[in-house]
């Protein structure tokens, strides 16, 4: 297991990059600890691939370097990195048995017999494939085989790190559920360097202690689920985790009041936003940001309450999401009862505690 | 259209890919197909399409039999998960395409319905470009507004959002929901999501390894489901589902570890019997008492995944696993102690053979 340090790292698929267009990866500075399992989370195109190609070694960097445990292997081959990888789709050998799958990367190491049958064992029980290890791997389903996949990407202990890059795309949502939590469950018992990229905030959220949120080759924000959640730093972070994402509503403000539609609320605003407002630029581009579990809706006016309109209502059977028209604004709130019918007027209230101000896209206390 | 399937199976060779089943599409609404990976929504989809005829069976469009009626003859517009266009041709005129074939079309009366069509899917800013030069989401929006053109009086659309962006999807389902609202044509739409059922709405029809489980509106279904198959098919967080004994008395025995009475109306339901299956969806689960009649379950946290907006936690009661959908983020490490609460009301309970004989009334959901 491995610390892995990335400097000043970026790519460009470009000889002469000039401006962060040509950047297929915009410069990073980073440090990943030891035994934590980290995703990289982001729409496709988003640079999250080319990052795990780079610490595989599929991708040499143009600039910056790759550190494991301090030791430079930026420019070293894939082979020579000590990784194991998880793919998309099953990798295994339909040839030989689920055990022989297994053992694979064992006995390929030069590992005692005896080692490998402990080792290979304890990764089987994990995975729940302990009573497949006699069967060829050829007669076994598509799941089935990614599973192995799976216990072939875990089964060194001695590894750097284990990448992984979407390995549940193929999986039924059932399964999903099973082989995530095993995968958390194998991270908390083995103590593996895990990366993980994936589009999914689902599987990227409850897999990674810290994730990694990427858009246009940039790192907007590395956090834990909550801090994602309830603290965004970046529009993108607030509009891309969540479902629906969080409500980004353009918004003014005059005599220190915070104004959407022109219409003014008693929202407590940040010092450094005022002043960013009132000292940026007039081109600056000044949201507000409010999670649709956060907003309140209410069927008569109440005190600092907004006018708007329910344009949606849809009963999700574990709880009701609603849209709602505030001037030329949709507002979503996820609602634990019915907020009315279609068309009829609602009272929206956004609280301070939950309402984040960002100046072109970045969040400002 | 009115679509009507009597009788229709179809078997390649010896084996069996749909049983027999009579089923009619409510028209001009969504009606989904609901199953895991191969219950036979895609077979079902291409007998309805004409794409392949069924072994047995009619199939009736408008009250005409048109069974082994070729799909070139039929009336329709079908969207796959692979996005299949034209490559040689710009975005225009793939979207195009349908009207030309259909011909006698002024080009003035094509270009205005094509920039339509583009507008409502937003890729007016592509049409000059070949779909090589699309990212996925644009591309198969483009296969999307060329079924869309066509105004077929039956649209199929076989997964169609499973190759995009985790974001990508959600956004074009919400799209989707209002594009469909016309209630002009007949809109069949397979899924192995359920969360994605409920947010198309309509009705649905739940498969199972080639068979029929259930058909009818979809919140209904999702609050009552006919079988225990069906429960699965339909709940993502997975159903918690224990079997339990059955005293004189109305109390649930569940593995010598929770005794759980009965309500009146759930008693009235299970009269004469000693073994059930009791099913309590994750969401069902609280970590605060809210009523006085709350059954108090103390449990061993097994693994907390937080997904952002929600908390995902697997605990264990004795041999009892469950698992419990939490609204917001709470932190609960593994191998502490939690006591969670739900209403013995919210519990389904289910024949030994899987029947459904007790479904909580939503009044309180």
């Amino acid at each position: 297991m491995a610390r892995i340090e990335l400097v000043n790292l970026a790519h460009s698929y470009k000889a002469h990059p000039t401006s962060p267009s040509d950047y297929a990866l915009l410069p990073m500075t980073m440090t990943w600890d030891d035994g934590g399992a980290y995703a990289l989370l982001g729409p496709s195109g988003c640079g999250k691939t080319t990052l795990l190609n780079i610490i595989s070694g599929l991708v040499i960097p143009s600039e910056g370097q790759v550190l494991f445990d301090g030791k430079d292997v930026t420019r070293l081959p894939t082979e020579a990195r000590n990784i194991a990888q998880v793919f998309q789709f099953p990798v295994i050998y339909d040839t030989m048995t689920v055990r022989e799958n297994l053992a694979f990367p064992l006995k390929n190491r030069g590992w005692k017999t005896a080692d490998i049958t402990k080792r290979v064992d304890q990764i089987a029980e994990i995975l729940e494939l302990t009573s497949d290890l006699k069967h060829r791997a050829s007669g076994l389903t598509a799941d089935a085989k990614q599973k192995i996949s799976l216990g072939r990407g875990l089964v060194r202990p001695d590894v750097a790190a284990v990448l992984f890059d979407e390995p549940l795309t193929v999986i039924d949502p059932h399964l999903k559920w099973l082989l995530r939590r095993k995968l958390k469950e194998i991270h908390h018992e083995l103590k593996l360097s895990l990366i993980y990229v994936t589009h999914d905030q689902v599987e990227a959220l409850t897999f990674a202690d810290q994730v990694v949120v990427m858009t246009q080759g940039e790192v907007v924000q590395v956090g834990s689920a909550q801090v994602l959640f309830e603290e965004p730093e970046h529009t993108f972070v607030g509009y891309f985790i969540g479902n629906p994402g969080m409500n980004l509503l353009p918004c003014s403000v005059s005599q220190n009041k915070v104004r959407i539609n022109g219409l003014e609320t008693s929202l407590s605003v940040p010092e450094n936003f005022l002043h960013a407002v009132n000292n940026g630029s007039a081109n600056n581009v000044i949201k507000l940001g409010i999670r649709p579990e956060f907003v309140e809706c209410h069927a008569t006016s109440i005190a600092n309450s907004l006018p708007a309109q329910l344009s949606m209502v849809r009963n999700m059977g574990t709880h009701w999401l609603a849209s709602c028209q505030l001037g030329e604004h949709k507002v979503a709130a996820k609602l634990r009862h019915e907020p009315g019918k279609v068309g009829s007027p609602i009272w929206l209230s956004f609280s301070s505690e939950r309402t984040l101000f960002y100046v072109n896209d970045k969040r400002v206390r | 259209m009115r679509l009507e399937l009597q009788g229709v199976s179809k078997k390649l060779g010896a084996e069996t890919h749909l049983y027999p089943l009579t089923v009619a599409l409510v028209p001009g609404a969504i009606n989904i197909i609901l199953g895991a990976t191969l219950a036979g929504k895609t077979t079902l989809m291409r007998l309805m399409a004409g794409l392949d005829k069924p072994t047995e069976g009619k199939v009736i469009a408008d009250g005409v039999d048109v069974t082994g009626v070729p799909v070139r003859e039929r009336h329709l517009a079908m969207v796959y998960q692979q996005f299949i266009n034209y490559p040689s041709l710009t975005v225009f005129e793939n979207i195009a395409s349908p009207l030309r074939i259909a011909g006698q079309l002024s080009e003035e009366h094509i270009l205005s319905r094509v920039n339509a069509m583009a507008e409502r899917l937003h890729i007016s800013a592509f049409l000059d470009r070949h779909p090589a030069a699309l990212s996925g989401g644009q591309q198969q929006r483009t296969a999307l507004a060329r079924a869309l053109i066509k105004e077929a009086g039956l649209l199929l659309l076989d997964e169609p959002l499973v190759n995009l962006d985790y974001k990508l999807r959600e956004e074009l389902r919400s799209e989707l929901t209002e594009l469909f609202s016309s209630g002009k044509t007949t809109v069949v739409y397979a899924t192995t999501e359920p969360l994605e059922a409920l947010q198309l709405g309509g009705h649905t029809i739940v498969m199972h390894e080639g068979r029929l489980l259930q058909h009818g509106e979809t919140l209904a279904i999702f609050n009552a489901p006919n079988s225990i198959q069906t429960a699965r098919t339909f709940s993502d967080p997975p159903i918690n589902l224990m079997p339990a004994k059955l005293d004189a008395n109305g109390v649930a025995t569940i593995d010598d570890a929770m005794h759980l009475p009965l309500s009146a109306s759930q008693r009235a339901c299970v009269v004469g019997r000693h073994e059930v299956v009791l099913g309590l969806r994750a969401h069902s689960l609280r970590l605060s008492s809210e009523h006085r009649n709350d059954y108090a379950l103390h449990a061993n946290v097994d693994l907390a995944e937080i997904s952002g907006s929600e908390t995902y936690v697997h605990f264990h009661h004795a041999g009892i696993s469950l698992v419990a959908q939490l609204s917001g983020v709470h932190q609960l490490e593994i191998g502490v102690a939690a006591t969670l609460y739900f209403q013995p009301e919210d519990v389904f309970i289910f024949d030994h053979d899987g029947a459904l004989l007790f479904a909580p009334s939503q009044a309180g959901a």
